[in-house]
């Protein structure tokens, strides 16, 4: 039976963490994102887990490709300016094909910026995290539900591909407190990881875990490999929610806390008699492209309004998604200020006007 | 004493080190120590980035290749997972005592039950010459032209000392490669520390003062004889640190 219980996104992220099977914790405290630490300090120990706190981010990430290297689910945490210094370990374990849960509870930047939420790592977090060609998986939660959810898939998606994944969340869905359910989702079956560094135990040849390629030719070669997992990445794991947007002439594409106040806006669009809708990417890498692409074929869409609590980060990507065959405009808040219902109806009733 | 034999525990891969470079006699020392205590099999290496970055193709057990300094935090994640198994680290001084002091003084400060062989050769190596933390005074490197100064880079960082001073650490202790003597002396700190670790003692440590004719711009024996006039003077050999002794000790 569905046992529901009240709690906190991070801790939720936590609990659904140790229920996937994570044994080990790596972090550095830093708001909005310490609850995720805290649970796992009180919790790791009655499961036999560990939680350690690291000296800094960057050798938390460093102890988790060492985890990850000896064949451990593993998972760490952080906020904005923290994930920017696990940026050269994330670099290293998607070279050495390992995979790992990062969670960046997103504050408001540059800089040490603010502790308040925001939405200002997406650049950085589908383009931008670690040196070198690469993607990591990037899932956006918009409910508490979905935080724990989203962190089984996670660790699953982890070892299917041998990839970092990241929850992209922010310091709103962190802090909330929601009803969750952590009933037993079937996980997906995961390859062995016979490529792990565990002692050969005179059984086998050394594994070896290395993301140098000395020669041009061999670093190509592994690199085009990789690309060709995210193009099956890109074929299957699409995920994305949509609301009213079947007859929407007005499609408002939004993510994670974002969605929720876009969603409340849309209503009240409608009430206006609006035909607005909102399409809500869950895996913004890979990011929903073709499904946009076909909304925006439909002849009666007039117009796409892509909201963020940023400068307008996802917006560039729509405009390629749908090859800017639709007017594409944004409206956002930064710095911690959460939009709200009213502003993104006044922006939605401008996108209907302006067409 | 058969030392000619490769040790099982070393691959047939042959090194790429320079003529007269002590990198190969210090994997040698490493790999007796596995084969002397028959954990080969148990055993996860951890190269740096530095000369020894391909050290992952010369061991014949497990092997990480990890961030430039970052080996000491990836042999905390890999040994919390295998308690039971024997961890090492391989660090140059750049990768050691500068990009990665942080995480060298942490494994210390918390007792990792890892081993640390920290390859001093007072420059980088890898890169072509440059200042390393451990440069001695007017030392000549390709970023210290004039001599490094005290006025301007400071002074040179003493590893063993300054990790001596962390209650977690179990044992460290400073050797040369430089005569067939302390070549002897540095195999057995090298087994001392893989036994400490094996005890789950806390962080072991094994400084070895190595030669790196290419970029001192010295013969392989002249080479050797620098290291002795003037790294052994600032960096003296010893023991800083055995808890098995303690007590015996000062
Ligand atoms: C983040 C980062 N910074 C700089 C470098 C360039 N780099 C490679 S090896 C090295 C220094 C190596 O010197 P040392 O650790 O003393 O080892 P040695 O080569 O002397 O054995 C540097 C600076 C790098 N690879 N990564
Ligand atoms: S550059 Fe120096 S440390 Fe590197 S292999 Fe050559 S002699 Fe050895």
């Amino acid at each position: 039976m569905a046992e529901k219980l009240l709690m906190k996104g991070n801790e939720a992220i936590a609990e659904a963490a140790i229920r996937s099977g994570c044994r080990f914790f790596f972090g550095y405290p830093i708001t909005p994102q310490t609850e995720i630490s805290e649970y796992m300090a009180k919790n790791m120990p009655k499961v036999n887990g560990l939680c350690l706190q690291a000296e800094s981010e960057v050798a938390a990430i460093n102890m988790v490709l060492g985890a990850s290297a000896a064949g451990a689910r593993v998972l760490t945490s952080s906020s904005s300016p923290g994930v920017s210094l696990k940026s050269e370990g994330i670099s290293y374990l998607v070279g050495s094909d390992l995979p790992c849960v990062i969670v960046n509870v997103q504050r408001g930047g540059p800089g040490l910026g603010g502790i308040q939420p925001a939405q200002s790592d997406y650049n950085q977090a589908t383009k931008g995290l670690g040196h070198g060609d690469q993607h990591i998986i990037v899932l956006a939660p918009a409910s508490v539900q979905e935080m724990a959810t989203l962190t089984g898939e996670a660790f699953d998606l982890a070892d299917i591909y041998r990839t970092p994944v990241m929850l992209l969340a922010d310091g709103a869905l962190g802090q909330m407190m929601e009803p969750v359910d952590f009933e037993e989702k079937p996980h997906r079956e995961i390859p062995p990881k016979d490529w792990a560094c565990t002692g050969h135990g005179g059984k086998r040849k050394p594994n070896i875990i290395n993301s140098l390629y000395i020669e041009p030719n061999d670093l190509e070669r592994t690199v085009v490999e990789r690309y060709k997992r995210y193009a099956l990445i890109e074929e299957k794991e699409v995920k994305y929610e949509e609301f009213l947007t079947d007859d929407a002439e007005i499609v408002v594409v939004a993510y994670g806390i974002t969605a929720r106040i876009v969603k409340t806006a849309v209503k009240a669009a409608r009430a206006k008699g609006i035909k607005a809708g909102l399409f809500r990417p869950i895996t913004l890498y890979p990011f929903p492209s073709k499904q946009l692409d076909a909304i925006a074929d439909r002849e009666h869409v007039k117009a796409f309004l892509s909201v963020e609590m940023n400068m307008g980060q996802m917006v560039n990507d729509i405009k390629v998604a749908i090859n800017c065959k639709k007017h594409v405009s944004h409206f956002g808040r930064t710095g911690g200020v959460i939009p709200t219902p009213d502003e993104i109806l006044e922006n939605i009733e401008k996108v209907g006007g302006a067409n | 004493m058969v030392v000619f034999q490769k040790p099982h525990a070393l691959t047939d891969t042959p090194f790429h080190y320079c003529p007269g470079c002590t990198h190969g006699i210090v994997h040698r020392l490493v790999a007796e120590a596995i084969d002397d205590l028959g954990v080969e099999g148990d055993t996860i290496g951890i190269a740096p980035v530095g000369c020894s970055v391909f050290a992952y193709n010369y061991f014949n057990c497990d092997m990480i290749e990890a961030p430039h300094g970052r080996a000491p935090a990836v042999a905390t994640g890999v040994k919390r997972v295998h308690p039971s198994k024997i961890v090492f680290t391989y660090q140059g001084d750049g990768d050691l005592a500068a990009i990665g002091t942080a995480e060298t003084v942490h494994v210390g400060a918390r007792g990792e039950n890892i081993t640390i062989i920290f390859i001093n050769n007072a420059i980088y190596g890898m890169t072509g010459g440059q200042m390393a933390p451990t440069t001695l005074l007017d030392q000549v490197t390709t970023t210290s032209p004039y001599g490094r100064k005290k006025e301007i880079q400071g002074m040179p960082v003493k590893v063993c000392e300054m990790l001596a001073t962390l209650d977690g650490v179990a044992y460290a202790e400073r050797v040369s490669v430089d005569s067939v003597k302390n070549v002897l002396a540095a195999k057995k700190a090298v087994k001392k520390a893989f036994e400490i670790q094996q005890k789950g003692l806390g962080l072991s440590i094994v400084e070895v003062l190595s030669t790196c004719p290419t970029n001192w711009g010295l013969s392989p024996l002249k080479a050797v004889e620098w290291l002795r006039e003037n790294m052994m003077p600032y960096y003296p050999l010893g023991v800083y640190k055995d808890v098995t002794k303690e007590g015996e000790q000062k």
